[in-house]
Parts: C-alpha cells; structure tokens; sequence
C-alpha cells in the first residue's frame, strides 16, 4: 500500500455508502486528488453499513427524501447490485388503512407507480405466510428492492480509483482536524497529515466525535435499532437468492420482515429508544462484532416475538425456526429526523453527509457532490441542510430529546402538523404570559412557542357560523380549529394582533452592503432608505433558495427578515456571500428584536391612537419603513402585510415587546383588535391571497417565472441566478404555480373531507400529470379561504392544464374530488386588486 | 428423568477486553453475555433427554441478578425452571461455588436424576465444580465427555482420549460434564422464547463464604497479531487454498 499523500483536494473521511457515493461523485464531476479514509477495514469498515438491512421503499410523505431515494435505485440498478422484490405494508387498523391511502397520495404526487391498495386477501396472494385475520389491508409497492450495499460501495470506490482521481486508505484513524482562519486546512491521522481544501465527514455515528475535533457540529444521537434473523425457514429451503418475496412492512407494529436467503429477518423500530453517546463507542479493536453491533437485548423484544408471531405464524411459530443471530445494530438519528448535508455553519469548506439510510446513500452523495462542485444539486437539500438548526437544537439534550420521541415514529401516521412533545418553551416571545392567559395553544417552531389560535375567540366561530369551514373528520380536525378561520374572519372585519417573534433578523452593515444585497437578492436594492422589498432570493439555475425580506435603514445597512423554519440556512447563504475584503458585515439580531403584526381594516386606526408619527396611507407608503415614537418606544414600522390587509409589522428590542403589545391591546380594544394565531398567518390568510411560501411553493426545483412571481423589469445588477432567471423569462413556462377550488368535499361516505397538502392533483380521467420536466403536479399548500368560502389548494400544473376554469380531480384519502383551476399565477383569489393592503 | 444443568453467565468474546481500574474485573459496560459452549452442548442434551423419556430440565446458576438472562436463554431451548444463586456480582471460587451449588440440590424438592455441566468454565476454567459438587453429593462423576446414552436406568458415558475412546456405565443418580461437540444445540424459537418469559424461576441468596482461593489481580495477555497471507489472486489460489483445507483438515 503506498503511503498517504501529504495533499488532497478533498478528503472523505468514511468508506460506508455515504463515502464511498461521495468518492465516485465528486471523481465523476472532476475532482482529482481524492483521499479517503477509514479507521476500519476493507470492504466493511464496521459502520452502519454493515449490518444494515438493506431494503427499499422508495415512498416517502417527503417530496426531498423520495426523489433522492429514486434516484439512489435507479443508481443500484446501474450497478447490478439492486434485486427488485416488492414490498406490502400492511394494516392492522383503520388508522393504518387511511395512513397507506396517504401513502398512495405520496406516491403519485412523488411519481412511484405501480403501487396498489390491496385486501387481505391480495396481501396473502404475495405473501401466503402471513395470517389473513390479523390484517385488514395492505399497499403495495412492486419497485421495493433489497442491494448489496457494501458491493455498491466497493464498486464505486474502484471506478473513482480507475478514474485516477481517488487514493483510499483504510485502517487509517483521525486524530485530529486543522482549522485556519475559520476554514478547515488538514486533516491529521495516525499514519499522517493531509492538507485538504476540502473534508467531507462520512462516517454516521462517528460524526459528532470527528466534527467536534474541528469545532463544529453534527447533530445526531447512535440509536438501537433490533434485528434478528430466524431460520431455516422450510418454505424458503429452496430460495436461491437473497430475496425472493415481497418484504413486509406491519406498520401497527413498527416492525418488518423479509426473507433473507433461507432465513427470515425481523426487524424493529418499535422497542423503547435504545440512545447511546458518540464518544462512547467500542473502537474496532474491542467490538465483539462490529462497533456499530452491539449485543442484543431481548427483553426489549419481548412484544415483538408476539407480534411476530401473530403474523407470520407459519414460520414464526414453527418450533424448529430458531433465532440464529440478533443484534442491536445502531443508526443515526437527528433531531428532526433529516439528514446532515451541507457545509456545517461551523467551518468553511468542512461537509457533513450524516444521518444517511441505506436508500438515499447514493442519491444524497450525487446531490452533495453537485452541491461542493457545482454549487447546487438538482434536488433541493434544502430540508436536510445541516445549517437549519439553532444552537438550542444542537444541544445534547434537544438531540436525544427528539430523536427519544421520534424514533418509535419511524413508521409512525404522523400527522402533517403533529407537534412535538418533548423539550418545548426553549424560545419564549415577551407576549408568552399574555398568550396563555389568552388560551392560546402553543405550536413550535424552531424552538419558538406560537400562539396558532386562542381559545378566548372561541365565541367567533357561534359568530362566523358556516363560515369558518367546521370539520367533522378526525384526521383534518386533529391540530386544526374552526377558531382560526372565526379570527381570521374577524381579522378582516376589525384587526388582529399576531406574535412574529419567531422571525430571524439579520443587518448587513458597510460599504459593501449594498453590493452583497444586490447580488443575493432578484429584486433591486439600490432603493431609496427606508423602502421594503420582498424578494426572491435564486440559485444560480434560477430556482428559490429561499424568498424574504429586505428594508434598506441606511445607505450602508440593510436589515433582512425572513421566517424562523429557514432562518439559519438564508443567514449562512448571506455570510457565504459577503464580500472577502471585509466591506461588509452581519449582525445576527434575531434574539435582539421582536416583531408584533398588526392588520386589518383597523389598524391604522389603533396606531394612530398610540403614536404622533404620520401613519396615514399618503404619510406612510405601502413597501416602506421608519421609525415611529409609542410612548416612549422607539418602533420600527414596516407597511407590508402577508395575510392581505392594511397592516404592520412594528419591531422593538425583545425587552420592551411586552410595553409594545400592552400599548396596541389597550387602544385595539374600541376598536376590535383580537388576537390571531399562526394558523392565520401561516394559511389561511396567505392562500386567499395567493401568497407563496417557502419550502412548499418555492424550492430550487421550481424557478420565478413558474412560480409567478417575475418582475417586470429585471435590474441591471448582477445576481445569483440571473443567468438563468433570464433565460426563463425568454421562455414558456413548462408548469405555473395555479390556485385550485375543491368543487365539491363529498367523501363517498357522505362526510365533507378537506385535503391537508401533498395530494396528487389529476386528470378528469385519474390519469397523473406531468410537465415537460417530469415533475408531477400536487397539492403544494392547502388550506381554507374563509373569506372566499373555498378550501383552496395550490399546485404547479402544465401550461394546457393551468387554464382559469380547467376542470380537474385531486386524490384524498382513497376518494376523488372535483376541482376547477381558480387563478393561473399569483392574483389573489381574495380582494384580487389589493386595495385593502393599498387603503 | 429429572435433569438439572449448571450453567455460567460470561461476557461474550470477540473483542479486545479491558480490565477495571482495580484490575480484578473487566469492562463489562459494552459487553454482550453468553454461556459456554460446553454449557449449551449441556441444555441441549438435557432437553433432549426429557423429550425423550420424559421428565423435566431444570437450569442453575450462581451469579449476578443478570444472570436471569442467561436462564431464560435456555428456557427458550427447552429447560422448565430456573435456579438462581444470587451473588453481588464478586466471583466465587470453585469450593464456594460447589458448596452452595449441593446445598441448593440436597435443599431442593426434586431429586435430580442426572447433573450435566460444562467441563470448565469459559472465563476462570478451574475444572473444579463438578467434580467438587459430585463430591459433596457422594455421586459418581465422569468428566470430558462427549457422549451421554440413558438406558434402563443407568447411564452410558463416552470419552474420547487420544488413542480411541472411554466408556463408562454409570448407576443414576450421576455427575457428567460435558465437551462441546457432544452434539449440535438448536437455536431458540420464537414460541420458546415466548414461553420462556412466563417460566419460573426461584431466587436462592446464601451468604458468599470467607473464599480460600481469591483473585488478585487480571491481565490481558498480549494479543497475537491479527495476520493475514495473500494466498494469490484469481484461479491462480486454488491450490494454495487447497492445501490450506487439507491442513485444517475439512478436505
């Protein structure tokens, strides 16, 4: 073996999936100079990748974790390693039931076809070993698949070595990380150093540990997950593969099982969380099968012998199977339980590819690799980018906290606004006390605790009758209330009161200000001082990195404020951005500021009884700023408005937010200001308005023109994406992002069911549809337009079906609802001429 | 036939081991446990022998709380009831050891007709407990033994030694301890492991005695290298890996 190089472009610490996807794509893309390196042996280092299980289901409720799926077995296939069995998840309940129609919605909005509902009876038809009576259902997926992960790994590793771009050098341990000047420079080991522009921590569990060395930070907890392997299993005594039948997802359970050769593999995430520490894994040497295989503790599987066997009582309860081998094998679970991609916040030119299942490995190594090489990948990352977490949410305890609670949710019905219930009022707006004496109930983001309604509104729904869309489901009741339309109804009788704490502030201060602003944001913004600008923010293919907003203070300082969800990533971007003479800097104040919105057809009126400054309409233009005086707070004021009425958003330092609100309650009072929670914000008063929001809406996959949010003019300055956002105005669009009406909510059980987001929009013959670019249209957001009595859903659709008045169908739960295209493009369904914004 | 196995809870090998601070135990935070292999020859046998003339297979022990795990383990094979010595973890030397070991047989309310137990321990090896134990039951006892024929009451003992192999006919009630190799232990079910959970086990806890043997210190001897020879590449190693069979004898 020839000795380590003293130099590398990059080095890939890790030879599991991840490392070696890594390896072959950054090679594939033209880096050269590639080391990678591993503590463990060749072809199993004794990381995850070792004892994984191997199978495949590609659907998944996540639009980024599907497509990144899809094209890691389209990658296996490529290589000959991906053996095609079919997989059944079944049901044991009727929760289940509707949870795989769910699933079937996912896999047409996602575009994995072939899938079926089936009976019990077309259940056991697949898989005769399983017991008819325990079941009540079944979806089945014919592309699950099982491969030969450890094989995918060596043969990607050996065609980055014959390209002549990668060295790998196993058995070789980090000791340590250089970092000079906040960038990462060499990497040492006990064979060497190696000085890297670039290193790329692959190692799943052992991230932590390795990103520690240089100061960073990858969140993720080692967590047990069991397995044990029965057999010889007389039925499959004649199997000549691997696999043979469809795999067995008993989802009620939080179990699968597949054959596995001769044997059968029973496979759990439903024992209590089994959490271990980083620091504290067996090295190679003293593992007793691997270090990530820890021995198994059966009486965490008690109840899933019984289940087990209640099942398959066929095999299972043949009294000459017998238990050959059972582990606790350890994965890597996050907070959020999303992957760790991206540059870390950390260190400059430091990667993490974390927290990475055998079913994205290589799809996510492409992506990564797109995104080191080329700058972005085709498929968005955005909801896996290591820089979304808060420092809170890196901490130990939010990490094991989280994982703790989402890890017997693994094939869990998680309901689309399910909330999580462990290590909550982590972030606390000054307004908290006065929420909860309002009854509000608390939803969380990004440790925010949100009012999303209050309970003292309780009477406006008697008020607003029909109106507020009552729901009689369970599933569109549950984290939902009839409260939030009654105040949004009220909102635009009167005026609303809504706590935006949770908004991250960031200023841009210095002679170089305005040249980084111009060149992150699409819109102009060398504006006069104090106009707001709402803009997108592009990739360089001109789709949405994100969209916010920019007020320009100074002629030197702007302050940009975007949502809580993202904040993190956009403020990387924009210190990714600055200039590197050091004309300009940023200053994080997102726990310096707290914003209050005010709107309605009152608010002004509210205002102008707590404060002397000119707030008139002529006074105080719509998309400006300035400072006005209430009482004796400084507020910055701001005239734009989200939810679709005359309004502000009024900033003050977080210590004096509690005088802000009592100054606005107290003269709101004669004139009907109520409070208003996030649902308002968030939903129902953006869909009527036809506001787009990230991460739904806008993505990278998606650019301006389709969305429907291109200027008329397209500024001089240069920008990120510009590029292409000119070509895409030079062409027609291939899809536009379209306001949808439900004709008719009839279930055909009679019940009025009301779609959540995600479903599949179709044509009048069921049939899916696709633009030219192979994207599947779907419900991007859904939500009820209270003042246009219409539950209204967006959707990007084909320029022939993204007419006004196209008639179409959208899937929900098993049953087909007619629906009729409302607006192609951004006019609001709700006051289309803006003239309440504008009054 | 009312057998009785005696079985000992140890850390499963496979990795390096550290030893404690005090130097009279190793790590066992991060360690799996298991019985030897001589033990599960031994539950196999039992189990065997009850299927086969009927009867009951009793399983004890002598450690830790823990060491229900183990129990149970061979309650799924097949054993019906458990004995658990209970000690506060400190090992016992084999004099302590076969002393409460005959105490709990003499105390208990079967009258076992046959003890089978491995022929030493896998971790202390002191090759003393059967023979000790067979002493203070005034029972005959065959040791290394990797055949067991029960027949008209009596039992049938085979021993292999280096120039063939010994056989011993033996009255019953009788001591035997066993060889791995005696036969191929099955792997637990899924029922067995279900019925297992609901076995009983009875918990005896005597005073641990004044130990005339006691531990002073452990070591880890220096581990051998791990080597690996290239045989050669391709087709071009069959030979080489054909002699390497005929050495280790599977050809």
């Amino acid at each position: 073996m020839s000795t380590l190089p003293s130099r590398a472009k990059a080095v890939i610490i890790g030879a599991g999936i991840v490392g070696n996807s890594m390896a072959y794509h950054l090679a594939r893309l033209g880096w050269t100079d590639l080391v990678q390196i591993d503590k463990g042996p060749l072809p199993n280092p004794g990381g995850s990748t070792g004892h994984a299980s191997n199978f495949i289901f590609p659907v998944d409720h996540s639009k980024e974790m599907a497509l990144l799926t899809f094209d890691s077995v389209h990658q296996y296939q490529e290589m000959g390693v991906f053996t095609e069995c079919g997989g059944i998840e079944v049901a044991r309940t009727e929760a289940r039931m509707q949870e795989l129609q769910r699933r079937m919605q996912s896999a047409k909005s996602f575009g994995i076809d072939g899938c079926k509902m089936l009976t019990p009876a077309e259940c056991i038809e697949l898989v005769p070993y399983m017991d008819p009576d325990v079941i009540i259902g079944g979806f089945y997926t014919p592309s699950v698949g099982v491969v030969d992960s450890l094989r995918a790994g060596t043969i990607m590793r050996e065609k980055a070595q014959e390209m002549g771009s990668l060295q790998t050098f196993a058995n070789t341990e980090v000791t340590g990380m250089v970092v000079t000047d906040g960038k990462i420079t060499a990497v040492e080991t006990d064979k060497g150093t190696i000085e890297a522009e670039y290193v790329v921590i692959a190692t799943g569990l052992w991230g932590p540990r390795l990103a520690k060395m240089a100061g960073a930070n990858i969140p993720l907890t080692p967590a047990v997950h069991q397995m044990i392997d029965v057999g010889p299993v007389p039925r499959f005594a004649d199997a000549k593969g691997d696999i043979e039948h469809p795999i067995v997802r008993d989802m009620d359970t939080n179990m699968y099982e597949r054959q596995h050769g001769n044997g059968l593999e029973i496979g759990s995430y439903a024992h209590r969380p089994i959490l271990h520490d980083p620091e504290e894994l067996p090295s190679v040497e003293e593992a007793q099968l691997s270090p990530t295989e820890f021995p198994f503790t059966a009486e965490d599987f008690e109840l899933q012998y019984e289940q087990a066997l209640e099942l398959m009582p066929e095999i299972v309860g043949d009294e000459t199977v017998g238990q050959k081998y059972a582990i606790n094998g350890l994965l890597s679970l996050t907070p959020d339980g999303l992957p760790l991609l991206g540059e870390t916040p950390e260190v400059k030119n430091l990667w993490s590819v974390s927290a990475v299942w055998i079913k994205e490995g290589p799809g996510i190594g492409k992506a990564v690799s797109e995104w080191m090489v080329l700058g972005e990948s085709v498929i968005d990352l955005q909801s896996s980018d290591i820089a979304r977490f808060y420092d809170h949410q890196k901490t130990r305890k939010n990490i094991k906290d989280r994982t703790a609670e989402g890890f017997n949710k693994t094939y869990g019905i998680v309901h689309p606004n399910e909330q999580w219930a462990s290590n909550r009022n982590v972030r606390l707006s000054p307004y908290y006390e006065r929420q909860k004496a309002l009854g509000a109930e608390f939803y969380e983001t990004a440790g925010w605790e949100r009012p999303f309604w209050y309970e003292t509104n309780a009477g406006l729904v008697e008020k607003f009758g029909d109106a507020v869309m009552p729901r009689t489901a369970e599933w569109e009741s549950r984290w939902w209330s009839p409260i939030i339309n009654a105040e949004h109804l009220q909102m635009r009788e009167t005026a609303g009161l809504v706590d935006l704490t949770a908004f991250v502030e960031f200023d841009i201060q210095g002679p170089g200000a305005l040249d980084t602003v111009q060149r992150v944001c699409m819109r102009q913004m060398d504006v006069p001082i104090g106009r707001v600008v709402y803009t997108p923010v592009l990739s360089d293919n001109g789709g949405f990195k994100s969209d916010l907003t920019v007020m320009r203070l100074a002629h030197d300082r702007y302050r940009v404020v975007t949502g809580g969800a993202h904040g993190m990533a956009d403020l990387k971007w924009f210190r990714d951005n600055l200039p590197e003479d050091g004309t300009a800097q940023i200053t994080d104040l997102t726990s310096s500021l707290t914003t209050l919105g005010i709107w309605g057809p009152n608010a002004r009126r509210i205002l102008e009884a707590i404060t002397r400054d000119d707030v008139s309409h002529e006074g105080f233009k719509f998309g400006t700023c300035k400072s006005i005086e209430i009482g004796s707070l400084n507020v910055l004021a701001s005239r734009i408005s989200y939810v679709g009425d005359l309004g502000w958003e009024l900033y003050v330092p977080m210590e004096q937010g509690a005088q802000l609100w009592d100054a606005l309650w107290e003269a709101g009072q004669e004139h009907g200001l109520i409070p208003v929670g996030i649902g308002v914000y968030g939903t129902t008063g953006r869909i009527e308005k036809g506001y787009r929001a990230f991460g739904t809406e806008l993505e990278t996959e998606f650019n301006v023109v389709e969305a429907g949010m291109a200027p008329p003019k397209v500024k001089e300055a240069d920008f990120v994406g510009k590029a292409s956002h000119l070509k895409h105005r030079s062409e027609d669009p291939v899809a536009t992002l379209c306001s949808l009406t439900v004709d008719d909510h009839t279930s055909s059980t009679g019940e009025k069911r009301y779609m959540m987001g995600k479903e599949p929009i179709l044509t009048l013959d069921k049939g899916p549809i696709t633009d030219a670019h192979g994207r599947r249209s779907f419900v991007t957001s859904a939500g009820s337009a209270p003042s246009v009595g219409k539950h209204v859903l967006m959707s990007y659709l084909p320029p022939e079906y993204a007419v006004e008045g196209t008639k179409l169908i959208v899937e929900y739960l098993g049953d087909h609802y007619p629906v009729t295209v409302a607006v192609a493009g951004a006019t609001p369904l709700f006051d289309p001429k803006n003239e309440r914004i504008l009054s | 036939m009312d057998v009785l196995v005696c079985i000992k809870r140890v850390p499963l090998s496979g990795g390096k081991f550290t030893i404690t601070e005090d130097g009279l135990d190793i790590e066992s935070a991060k360690l799996g446990f298991t019985i030897s292999p001589h033990e599960e020859v031994a539950v196999e046998e039992a189990v065997r022998i009850a299927e086969k003339e009927g009867g009951s297979v009793t399983v004890l022990t002598l450690g830790p709380p823990d060491a229900e795990e183990q129990i149970r383990e061979q309650m799924a094979i097949g054993a019906d009831r458990g004995i658990l010595i209970e000690t506060d973890g400190q090992e016992w030397d084999p004099q302590g050891t076969a002393s409460a070991i005959a105490d709990a047989i003499n105390a208990d309310e079967t009258d076992f007709d046959l003890i089978i137990m491995g022929n030493e321990s896998a971790d202390a090896s002191g090759y003393q407990v059967g023979i000790r134990v067979a002493h203070k039951l005034g029972r005959p006892i065959a040791t290394g033994v990797k055949g067991i024929t029960i027949a008209d009451g009596k039992a049938t003992f085979e021993r292999p030694v280096k120039t063939g192999r010994e056989l011993y006919e033996m009255p019953l009630p009788a001591v035997v301890t066993v060889l791995d190799g005696l036969n191929i232990p099955r792997y637990p079910s899924v029922p067995g492991r279900i019925r297992a959970k609901k076995k009983p086990i009875e918990r005896l806890n005597p005073e641990r005695p004044q130990p005339k043997l006691e531990k002073t210190r452990l070591e880890v001897p220096a581990m051998k290298a791990k080597q690996a020879q290239v045989l050669g590449n391709g087709p071009d190693a069959a030979p080489a890996v054909v002699e390497i069979f005929k050495q280790i004898g599977v050809i």
